[in-house]
């Protein structure tokens, strides 16, 4: 008999044969903000993604989890539409992204930020130029307008003494923080961090875990988070879902995770923690 | 059964490989090259008309058309024009002592500018730029690609084949027939210097003797089948380079597979180029 908290949700209807996800606690209040539903994604032979459902509400942040290969970035670049499913459904604010033309697509994109594994800064433009490019692109903001906003993101994230070093010359952690900045520019509803922390020595990991969560709070979004680093999901994510086989195994609280008595969870949880 | 170990298993029969599996090894080797060739042209078309596609909407990103204006024109010239300066040098020191054992030598400054004008000034500056602009593009977006940097500009709403390949693409097919102009010029100015320092002879008389058999028309579609070049430098780089696959080696790939294929199709392009302006232009 499973506590009054949890409940196990079968993939499917009622008696499918596909693998059962473990579904603890409620989800935070607000409305969805990202909905995916059996979600399909391979590569070639390799089923990476088989039958995805997560729904992430607004000003909630949801960790993903899962070991290497198990397709948690390829989940946040489906929901950005850099690539595309192979069958299901994104909904992001009620809107289907799989049935957008490109013009829609990029209207749909910049309400999401994504903060890229590596930051991902054009190497090209400063960091100054990195913000603002966005910025540049999407709004009608006078030059001034945009070097005021730029300095206000640079500031939010601790670096606004950088503005005119080039990506090459600032270290790992700053150039999340650059990245970061880049994925707040225009205020998006939804935030997409793809191993916000990893590479990263553990006091950095620490400020940026602070740093997310001051924007979270400040900014009110939607956010998915993925990590491998357990430390850092304890600490931002609301709530964790852990990948498995291509399916989302268990979905709850930390210590619901921690508490699970599914050998695979249990594993993962000691390994990393 | 045991076997002897003196004897090699394909001997015996065990691991032979079947007919069939031979025969299906043999197409696949024959075939996968094949396969890839025409994936290749497949996958260049589909990018074409991606880059066609993203060129008619707005915005037309005229900064970044300025910047690849710089970057592949004015950071080319002084090569092409050292190029063209060294064909026009050399091609005066040797047509010379041909031409005088001849006794034709005062068909120099004519014969140079018509062979730099015709072919020489456009091959150089195509090859040049292939190998200057080519690698330089297909590493650029070969190392975009891999640090995901092409992936963080969709991800911000803007068209990557208008950002960077039209404009690039674009600043190529206007920059060669200027630098294949520059190229020209230097190859004329130091065909005279070389004639001078055989046999004193003013510049203004080595022109007018040089382009007293040569017409406007003469120059013009020679120099503007560059444009030509310019397509295919700048489509195959930014092709190349967009989808390379595999980190830095990878991009050291692209750079080189640009390079290669640009100059490959420059001349392929050349040859046919020149049939059709033989038939239509002369």
């Amino acid at each position: 008999m499973m506590p009054a908290t949890q409940q196990v949700f079968l993939d499917g209807q009622e008696g499918a044969a596909t693998p059962a996800t473990e579904t603890f606690g409620k989800q935070s209040a607000g409305p969805a903000a990202v909905v995916l539903r059996d979600l399909h994604k391979s590569f070639g032979t390799q089923i990476v993604l088989d039958g995805i459902k997560l729904t992430v509400n607004s000003g909630e942040t949801l960790a993903v989890l899962g070991r290497s290969g198990t397709g948690k970035s390829v989940l946040l670049k489906l929901i950005i539409g850099l690539q595309a499913p192979d069958s299901g459904s994104i909904l992001v604010h009620d809107q289907e992204i799989t049935r957008l033309d490109l013009e829609a697509l990029n209207a749909a994109r910049k309400k999401m930020g994504f903060l890229f594994q590596n930051a991902a800064l054009y190497d090209s433009l400063s960091v100054e130029q990195n913000i603002a490019f966005p910025l540049k692109r999407h709004t009608k903001m006078t030059a001034s307008e945009r070097g005021d906003r730029v300095k206000q993101l640079l500031s939010s994230v601790g670096m606004e003494s950088d503005l005119k070093k080039m990506p090459g010359d600032i270290s790992g952690g700053m150039q999340k923080r650059v990245g970061l900045a880049r994925a707040l520019a225009l205020d998006p509803g939804i935030l997409l961090l793809d191993e916000p922390t990893a590479g990263l020595d553990p006091i950095t990991s620490g400020e940026i875990d602070e740093l997310i969560l001051k924007l979270q709070e400040e900014h009110h979004m939607a956010s998915i988070v993925v990590t491998h680093d357990l430390q850092s999901a304890k600490t931002i994510a609301d709530r964790l879902a852990l990948l498995h086989e291509g399916t989302v195994l268990i979905e709850g609280s930390f210590e619901d995770l921690e508490k699970s008595d599914n050998e695979f969870v249990s594993e993962f949880m000691k390994r990393d923690s | 059964m045991s076997h002897n170990p003196s004897i090699p298993h394909r001997l015996i029969g065990q691991d032979a490989p079947p007919a069939p599996s031979l025969v299906r090894a043999t197409f696949t080797t024959l075939w996968n090259p094949i396969n890839g060739f025409f994936e290749w042209f497949g996958e260049l078309g589909l990018f074409s008309w991606q880059v066609l596609r993203a060129s008619v909407r707005r915005p037309f990103e005229g900064q970044e058309l300025l910047r690849q204006f710089d970057e592949i024109g004015s950071k080319s010239l002084p090569l092409v024009a050292l190029a063209g300066a060294a064909i026009g040098f050399v091609l005066a020191l040797e047509s010379r002592s041909s031409l005088v054992h001849f006794g034709a030598q005062s068909m120099l400054p004519a014969a140079l500018v018509y062979s730099i004008i015709h072919e020489t000034g456009p091959i150089v500056t195509g090859l040049v730029v292939s190998g200057r602009v080519g690698a330089g593009i297909g590493a650029e977006l070969g190392s975009m690609k891999v640090t995901e940097q092409i992936d963080a500009i969709e991800a911000s709403g803007v068209n990557p084949y208008k950002f960077l390949a039209f404009t690039r693409i674009l600043a190529c097919i206007l920059v060669l027939p200027l630098l294949t102009i520059a190229a020209d010029f230097c190859g004329v100015l130091f065909g005279w210097i070389a004639e001078a320092l055989a046999e004193p002879v003013s510049f203004h008389r080595f022109i007018s003797q040089g382009f007293a058999l040569s017409t406007f028309r003469d120059f013009l579609a020679p120099t503007f089948r560059t444009v030509v070049f310019g397509l295919i430098i700048g489509t195959i780089g930014c092709f190349q380079g967009m989808r390379t696959k595999g980190g830095t080696a990878g991009v050291g790939l692209s750079a080189t597979s640009s390079v290669v294929l640009s100059s490959l199709f420059v001349i392929l392009a050349d040859v046919i180029l020149v049939k059709i302006i033989l038939v239509f232009f002369s």
